[in-house]
């Protein structure tokens, strides 16, 4: 099992820790509900970094980012990122990501742990199309990067205190590169995946445990906290975001997934499973994912089945969890048509019973 | 790990406190810290008499999901309201305000194949 420039410090902070996508990974310190709240009304930080890193460069770096990706990379500028998905030629996605915009010549590709080799291989393979080498216009630096998200709405405050150049305006999903805690050449990125603002820190993995002690000491006076895996998953439920290898997986279209708005049909931009997902648009779907929460009480999970009031079967539970912020039941579903709408009345079964809940718009947790 | 002398135990972390022939059951102190934050607790079996060993009720932490189980035979005569809206009183309090079920022992017998604290310890150290 991999470690990461961190988990000295997880395990000395007396974390639990879980093995996770292959690397040893805290899913939490004081509490799953106490971490999400911590980050809700202040500032918290997670270890992402068991994330995986490409980098695409060269001057066809744009036209594989196009072919590879869903949503439009040429309305990239440098410094700016764009949340995508590669769709995997069926029909299906092999992984959600970040596209960072660099310069003209070089993007970097930021990818879900668990699906680092298979996404390498798939961008190594599309790549061959665009003469690109691995090692050269594709590397993989995913075992050199380390990342930290300080995610809350005191992050970037307390982020300001140890970097060179103003970050508290900057706008949301963009990035610079800049000096922190004397570490140069740090991504900085206004990013994250917990809907409560914050940014993600790129450095190299030995500048890691300087990134690790700055953060902390500047965050102390805000009231900063350790955040493991546990609350992660919690805090991006209640927005609705998807979770690959849950509500999204190489047999969901982004269509279906609700991911339509980095899906995009223009015609400067060719892609894979453009033509197939452009029917699915125009065509409909069957089934879309959609968030809900429970009006009964009980904790919808993954693979719970979702039924009518006449208890015929309409979906199945892809995330589910008790909210912290809401002290309900909330999740995600594949449902078919009839029952997309807000305000729609479903049950989810749950050791038997058939429990109330409704479907809601995103995100879930209306801050 | 708390694991006070005076209680019996289960291998799936139940505790027991025998008082005559009724008994308090909640879950342990390794329990609640390896489940994390618990959020929910469904008892819908009171009134009812089960075998040991039978599931009891379900206890619900932030991820997981499990069963707890009669640690011997008997009829559940009450479930500790307090939990309904504050079951996170388990993790503050596993042996005290965090009891689960009080029951009527069916079988006093029972009680002798439970762990003692010694053996709990063991069970939960290997």
């Amino acid at each position: 099992m991999k470690n990461t420039a961190f988990t000295q410090f997880h395990i000395e902070l007396g974390a639990k820790m879980v093995p996770f996508a292959g690397y040893n990974m805290p899913v939490e310190y004081t509490g799953i509900n106490n971490e999400h709240i911590t980050v809700r009304e202040k500032l918290g930080v997670f270890d992402v970094s068991h994330m995986g890193e490409f980098w695409v460069k060269g001057p066809k770096a744009l036209d594989f980012v196009q072919k590879v990706t869903s949503n439009d990379a040429s309305v990239l500028y440098d410094g700016k990122v764009q949340y995508s998905c590669f769709p995997n030629g069926k029909g299906g996605i092999v992984d959600d990501l970040l596209v960072y915009k660099i310069d003209e010549e070089t993007y970097l590709l930021v990818v879900n742990a668990a699906n680092i080799e298979k996404d390498w291989n798939w961008c190594v393979e599309q790549g061959k199309a665009f003469g690109f080498t691995e090692g050269k216009e594709l590397y993989n630096a995913s075992n050199e990067i380390c990342q930290l998200a300080i995610q809350g709405p005191l992050a970037l405050k307390a982020m300001q205190k140890i970097v060179g150049q103003p970050v508290e305006d900057m706008e949301f999903y963009t990035f610079k590169k800049l000096n922190i805690a004397g570490i140069k050449d740090a991504i900085f990125s206004t990013t994250g995946y917990t809907g409560a603002g914050g940014c993600e820190v790129y450095v190299a993995n030995e500048d890691g445990p300087k990134l690790w002690k700055a953060v902390f000491e500047a965050g102390k006076e805000f009231g900063i906290q350790p955040i493991g895996l546990g609350a992660r998953d919690t805090l991006r439920l209640e927005m609705g975001f998807c979770l690959y290898g849950n509500d999204i997986s190489d047999t969901t279209s982004p269509i279906e997934a609700g991911l339509g708005w980095i899906t995009k049909f223009v015609d400067h931009k060719d892609f894979i499973d453009k033509k197939f997902l452009l029917k699915q648009k125009e065509e409909g779907v069957t089934r879309r994912l959609k968030g809900f929460e429970m009006i009964d009480r009980g904790i919808p999970r993954q693979h719970y089945e979702v039924v009518d009031a006449n208890g015929n079967l309409i979906g199945e539970v892809t995330s589910g969890t008790m909210s912290p912020m809401m002290k309900k039941g909330i999740g995600m579903a594949y449902l078919t048509k009839e029952f997309w709408k807000a305000d729609t009345e479903i049950y989810i079964k749950i050791r038997n019973k058939k429990l109330k809940a409704k479907v809601v718009k995103l995100p879930i947790y209306k801050s | 790990m708390n694991i006070p002398a005076n209680l019996k135990y289960t291998k799936d972390h139940e505790w027991v406190r025998v008082e005559g022939d009724e008994a308090f059951v909640g879950v342990t102190d390794f329990a609640q810290s390896e489940l994390g934050d618990i959020v929910f607790i469904e008892i819908e079996t009171v009134g009812e008499t089960l075998n040991k060993e039978e599931v009891f009720g379900t206890i619900e932490a932030v991820k997981t999901v499990s069963d707890m189980f009669m640690p011997v035979a008997g009829e559940i005569l009450a479930f500790n309201e307090k939990l309904e809206d504050t079951p996170e009183v388990i993790n503050k309090d596993p042996y005290g305000e965090g009891w689960i079920i009080k029951l009527k022992i069916s079988n006093t017998k029972e009680l002798d194949e439970l762990l003692d604290a010694k053996a709990y310890e063991e069970l939960v150290n290997a």
